[in-house]
Formats: structure tokens, C-alpha cells, sequence
């Protein structure tokens, strides 16, 4: 008897931002949507946030930030995930990211950044389509 | 595979997650690992949602690493009946372990297997043994009465209650409280603690006269880490038991179940796709369907024109 192939998502919080609303709705949104979904808590490392996307072996690591640090964070999370040999684990990331700073962090590697108002059904159906499973 | 054998951890990812989606990969995959298995004690920790499971099992394995033991961690959530969709958040209590090398962590939905585990919880412990974790650690998803799945994968189980929730009449029932070797009472620094623990221990000794093993029942704070030494202290009591010939009567007991679950599957399956093939079976759906005819009966007609029966 073969189970089905799920996709399997890591929600992580790196940095100090001190709530995760948003990574919540989106974590709840993509469970609903069939996924697996792996929540880290808050105030991640981005040394806890590479290390759990490689124990749990996801296929997507979806990043939550509001406190601004994602020109520190995120950099430093693509180089680990590389080192650790998922260069093939999609990433997204969404919460408080300006405008000018996403051109960036599509260069480190970020396949898309949801900004706030982002309906959830636009994360689902990006997710879905851009992981081959 | 020696990816595997050497503690690899994309290696052992990767492995339980061909465990997880089944098949003949998956097959293969624990035909190759089983020789390796065996060494490793496994711990199940189970226990109504809310008594503070993952709590506890983040400290166990602080303390364990203190020890220098190295250990796996399968953390079971349930997936929605509905969507198949999970969502696995007793990681977030054991997060500052991510990054402790001794130790591997996996989060798995039950994907709706029966039991308060999942089909697949016991292939990782398989991988995460023969990976060469000293002791791997299964929490199962929040269990309160039937979900007794995980004494086919534990040698030791870890029942934790915790105060206030339910009189001895919960405690009586069967199911759960007959397949502790250890009880816990967790968040013992509440109320009531006292009167939980003596009730269980009430209950408990109802049945334990011709026992060889009693469990015994421990108060811990798992916030804190109070009690966590003496639980580990009367794990490694109930290990020793186990190698004490308990152990052997156990391992044969698993293996007959094991062995005759896989029977039934595979022949199962076998005559259930052969029927369908056939075309066999609609006629009889349709019976059914209509309260013509009720399963049983036809389950029995099809067998004897099979001459299975």
C-alpha cells in the first residue's frame, strides 16, 4: 500500500520579531491546503531554521519577518541551506519587507516574497505549483 | 545507505522520508536497514494532548545528552481527516536541540494510520537505530484512551498524565493506562498533583500482583526539568528489566504481529485488486449500497467463488 506524496513546508521565525500572526494564518493556510506543515516557534537562528529544513526534509521553507533584519538573516540562511546541500529546497519569504530590498533577495536565491495583504490562496497556489512533487 | 550507517543527517532525512510515502522504495529501503536495528533502546512517550509531552521529551534528551547518549526524536502530529494536511508543532518546544549534534529530530503526520501514531513512525525508528542513535524517542500524538499503536514500537512507554484531568474512573478504564512501564505525573507544581499520582498508583496496583514489573509512578515538572533524572533513572531500571529475558518474550511477541500484519496486507491487497480487476466487485457495491445485501455476507460469497474460504 503506497502513501501519497505530501508536501512538506518549513515556517520559521529567524531574529527577534516578538509575534508570528501572519506565520500562523500562513502555516494554517498551506495545512488546509493538503501540506504538511512544520512550525519552528519564535526567534530562530539561522542555524536552527537550516538545521530543522534539513532533519525534516522539507521541499519548501516558507520565512516570516517583521523586525527589518532581513538583509543580516537571510543571507546568512541561503548560505547554510546551500552548505547543507538543499540548494533545491524552495524558499519564500513574507511579513514587513520593503519594495527596493526584494530585488536583492531574489539574487540570494528567494524564489518569492509575499508581502502584508497577500491573500492566502496566492501563497497556496504558488506553492503547489512551484514544488515538484 | 552508508549515509545511513554513518549518521548522516540528509542521508536519514531523505530515508524517512521514502519510509513515509511507502511503496517499493520503502520496502526496500527497511529491507536494507533491518539487519542494522536492534541496538538502540526505544522510548514511547504518550499521553493525553496537553500534559505536557513535548515538553518533557526535550528535557529527557538535555539529560540523556548529559550522558553523552545520542538519541532520535520522532514527534507524531495527527493529519486532518479531511484535507490530509498537518500541521507539526511539537518541534517548537524541542527547538534549541535543532542544532545539538547528537541529535535528530523528525516531525511526522499520522496521515491518517490508526493508533496515535503513524504507518511509518515505525520504519524511522528503524532508520534513526540504524543511524546508530543510542536511544530513539517516539512522542506520540495526543492519546486518551485506544491509541495503544505505540507499544508495537517501544520497549518502554512513558504514560504522562497530567493534574486535573479526570477521577480514577478515567484511570480504570482499559487501553492506555494497561500499556505503561512508567507513569508520570507532569506539571506536579499545580494543584491536585498528589491526589493524581496516588490515584494512578491506586489504580495501578489493582492489576500489578502478578507482574513481574511495576510500573512505577513519578511526579515531574517538565518546565523546569524537576523529576526528569528519576525518570530517567526508572527507564533505564525498566530497560534493564527488559534485558533480563522480559525483553526476548516482547521482541517474539512484535514479531508475530509484525509478520502476520504483513501477511494480511499483501494477500489482502492481492485479492482485493484481483476482484477489482475482474470487475467483481461493483455488482456487489451496489447491494450493499442498497441494503440488499449486508458486507459480510458478501464478503463470503466472493471468497467461496474464489475458493478462498
Amino acid at each position: 500500500m503506497s502513501g501519497k506524496k505530501r508536501i512538506r513546508v518549513l515556517i520559521a521565525k529567524p531574529g527577534l520579531d516578538s509575534h508570528d500572526r501572519g506565520a500562523k494564518v500562513v502555516a494554517r493556510a498551506l495545512r488546509d491546503a493538503g501540506m504538511e506543515v512544520i512550525y519552528t516557534g519564535l526567534r530562530q537562528t539561522p542555524e536552527q531554521i537550516a538545521e530543522t529544513a534539513l532533519q525534516e526534509d522539507v521541499d519548501v521553507v516558507g520565512l516570516s519577518i517583521l523586525s527589518g533584519a532581513h538583509k543580516t538573516l537571510f543571507p546568512r540562511i541561503m548560505q547554510l541551506l546551500k552548505q547543507k546541500g538543499l540548494a533545491d529546497v524552495m524558499v519564500f519569504a513574507g511579513g514587513i519587507i520593503p519594495e527596493e530590498d526584494v530585488p536583492d533577495l531574489k539574487k540570494l536565491g528567494l524564489k518569492e516574497i509575499f508581502g502584508p495583504g497577500t491573500p492566502t490562496g496566492t501563497i497556496i497556489k504558488y506553492v503547489s505549483d512551484n514544488v515538484c512533487k | 545507505m552508508k549515509g545511513i550507517l554513518k549518521g548522516d543527517k540528509r542521508s536519514i532525512a531523505r530515508a524517512i522520508t521514502v519510509a513515509e510515502d511507502g511503496g517499493a522504495d520503502a520496502q526496500k529501503l527497511i529491507a536494507l536497514v533491518y539487519p542494522y536495528t536492534g541496538k538502540a533502546h526505544v522510548i514511547g512517550i504518550t499521553g493525553p494532548g496537553g500534559a505536557g509531552k513535548s515538553t518533557l521529551v526535550e528535557k529527557l534528551v538535555r539529560e540523556y545528552r548529559k550522558q553523552g547518549k545520542t538519541i532520535g526524536v520522532v514527534a507524531v502530529d495527527p493529519s486532518s481527516p479531511f484535507t490530509g494536511g498537518a500541521f507539526l508543532g511539537d518541534r517548537i518546544r524541542m527547538q534549541e536541540l535543532s542544532t545539538n549534534e547528537g541529535v535528530f529530530i523528525r516531525s511526522m503526520a499520522t496521515r491518517n494510520y490508526a493508533g496515535g501514531i503513524a504507518r511509518a513512525t515505525k520504519d524511522a525508528v528503524r532508520v534513526l537505530d540504524a543511524a546508530g542513535k543510542d536511544l530513539v524517542i517516539v512522542e506520540t500524538v495526543g492519546a486518551g484512551q485506544s491509541e495503544v499503536e505505540i507499544v508495537r514500537v517501544a520497549q518502554t512507554i512513558v504514560v504522562v498524565h497530567a493534574p486535573g484531568m479526570g477521577d480514577e474512573i478515567q484511570a480504570i478504564k482499559a487501553g492506555i493506562m494497561e500499556i505503561g512501564d512508567v507513569f508520570v505525573v507532569n506539571k506536579a507544581d499545580r494543584e491536585n498533583a498528589n491526589k493524581t499520582a496516588s490515584d494512578l498508583q491506586a489504580i495501578l496496583q489493582l492489576s500489578e500482583a502478578d507482574r513481574a514489573w511495576k510500573p512505577p509512578v513519578l511526579k515531574t515538572v517538565a518546565l523546569t526539568g524537576e523529576g526528569v533524572p528519576e525518570l530517567v533513572e526508572k527507564v533505564a531500571e525498566h530497560k534493564a528489566h527488559l534485558n533480563h529475558g522480559a525483553g526476548h518474550e516482547r521482541l517474539m511477541l512484535g514479531a508475530e504481529n509484525e509478520l502476520t500484519d504483513a501477511i494480511k496486507e499483501k494477500v489482502l491487497s492481492s485479492i482485493i485488486d484481483n476482484l477489482r480487476k475482474e470487475g467483481k466487485l461493483e455488482g456487489y457495491l451496489q447491494k450493499i449500497a442498497k441494503k440488499e445485501m449486508d458486507p459480510l455476507s458478501a464478503a463470503e460469497e466472493l471468497l467461496k467463488e474464489k475458493g478462498l474460504e
